[in-house]
């Protein structure tokens, strides 16, 4: 039986079924048709489906979409609002992108370390996004982005 | 096909998974069920409560009580559970320490559960729902099926008395080699009540005799750690898998109880 869910993402009110079972990634994917989040391992294991809820940054895929009832959640999808956030302004400057397959996840950890920590050292960085796996473009140019933005700040 | 239960009690939880039809799943975090749920291995009935006491932490006296709901980042949260950061920091990454709960961790398959090895070291109970209280350690030595569990509740150690490591080949997120925790009180310079566990040294974590009796009743000092160091490894069986063997988990794992007990030594 399909489960009505709804939810705010991004900002705005969305609402579809749920299959029984079904995980949050793949209700934000195949349910309200936000892409950004993506499919890895499954398992909880690479990050590429990070998303906020109510602020926390979790694994959709480890989440039952049922209980996102009522959430806020935020993905890569929000950032440009509509310019572009000075995060991926960031990883297009750095190459932070090859495949562009952890991206999202790495933007959404990226932005709840920024959002507490505006002024992060590296090892903080690290840590932020020891939960997202990389396979292609290496960690150098994706730490490199964030601080670059959090150096910005305190320019600012 | 997966149904998900949601009550508003533990107990009604518990009813409901002793009950049913078929056999059900409790949802805690999410971090071990769900991999399932992806995997199309889970049960069909997925149990869940949204019971505000699964998130209590309380403090009294020199009691700590703990609900089985409480994620690692709560854990990280709390300014009173300073001794647990440095075990709770270690587990997962980001994301799944916003998710994983105290409860979970207890279950959590080899080579996870590095929680539920300072669990043991501070030697402490399980609240189960209807049934009483038991050891961790106890809960331990069956895993095949679970109770359902409120709490973990045990005495508040005394400053400087509490250390955790834990091995992992990949930083600042990987999983342990092996993960060790120990509770060395001492009485007149003699160590008393010690309690030494490990985790990923065997199916699942657990005490270790060995060390144990090498530094029970003995000065805390440079000879009593390099006795328990050679006895780290006495009675223990881990495994092999692709982070190490059985063989490199024995040989190692008194180096590592060493370092861990010289840092203790160091700093009273």
């Amino acid at each position: 039986m399909k489960t009505p869910v709804t939810l705010t993402l991004n900002g705005a009110e969305r609402a579809a079924f749920a299959d029984p079972g079904q995980n949050l990634l793949e209700f934000l994917r195949r349910g309200v048709g936000d892409l950004s989040p993506k499919y890895g391992c499954g398992q909880g294991t690479c990050g590429a489906c990070t998303v906020r809820m109510n602020g926390q940054t979790v694994l959709s895929c480890l989440v039952l979409a049922e209980m996102a009832q009522g959430a806020t959640i935020e993905t890569a999808a929000g950032l440009a609002t509509p310019a572009m956030h000075p995060l991926q302004t960031a990883f297009m400057d750095h190459f932070a992108a090859q495949c562009g397959y952890c991206t999202p996840g790495m933007l959404v950890s990226a932005k709840a370390l920024l959002d507490r920590n505006a002024t992060p050292t590296r090892d903080e960085v690290i840590e932020a996004i020891s939960g997202n796996l990389c396979r292609c473009t290496g960690y150098e140019p994706i730490i490199a982005a964030i601080l670059s933005v959090a150096q910005g700040r305190i320019r600012a | 096909m997966t149904t998900l239960e949601t009550y508003a009690t533990l107990a009604e939880a518990a009813r409901a998974m002793a009950g049913g039809q078929s056999a059900a799943a409790y949802l805690g975090g999410g971090t071990i069920v769900m991999r399932e749920v992806n995997a199309g291995t889970a049960p069909s009935r997925i149990v869940r409560t949204t019971d505000p006491v699964l998130s209590e932490i309380r403090l009294s006296g020199d009691t700590v009580s703990i609900g089985a709901g409480v994620t690692m980042a709560q854990v990280l949260a709390h300014r009173d559970l300073g001794f647990l950061h440095p075990v709770a920091r270690l587990i997962g990454g980001p994301q799944v320490r916003n998710m994983g709960t105290v409860g979970g961790n207890l279950f959590a398959a080899h080579p996870y559960g590095d929680f539920a090895v300072a669990l043991i070291a501070l030697g402490a109970r399980a609240h189960l729902v209807g049934q009483g209280a038991r050891g961790v350690e106890d809960l331990m030595r069956d895993r095949s099926r679970p109770p359902l569990v409120a709490a973990v509740e045990f005495a508040r150690p005394r400053q400087g008395t509490f250390g955790f490591l834990k091995v992992s080949r990949v930083k600042p997120k990987g999983v342990s080699v092996l993960s060790i925790a120990a509770l060395i009180p001492r009485d007149g310079g003699r160590c008393r009540g010690v309690r030494v566990a490990y985790g990923a040294m065997g199916p699942a974590p657990m005490r270790g005799a060995g060390a144990e009796r090498a530094l029970e009743g003995q000065m805390f000092d440079a000879a009593t750690i390099a006795r328990a160091a050679t006895q780290a490894a006495e009675g223990l069986d881990p495994p092999t898998d692709a982070l190490a063997t059985a063989w490199y988990r024995r040989e190692v794992a008194g180096v590592h109880l060493r370092r861990l007990l010289e840092r203790m030594e160091r700093t009273p």
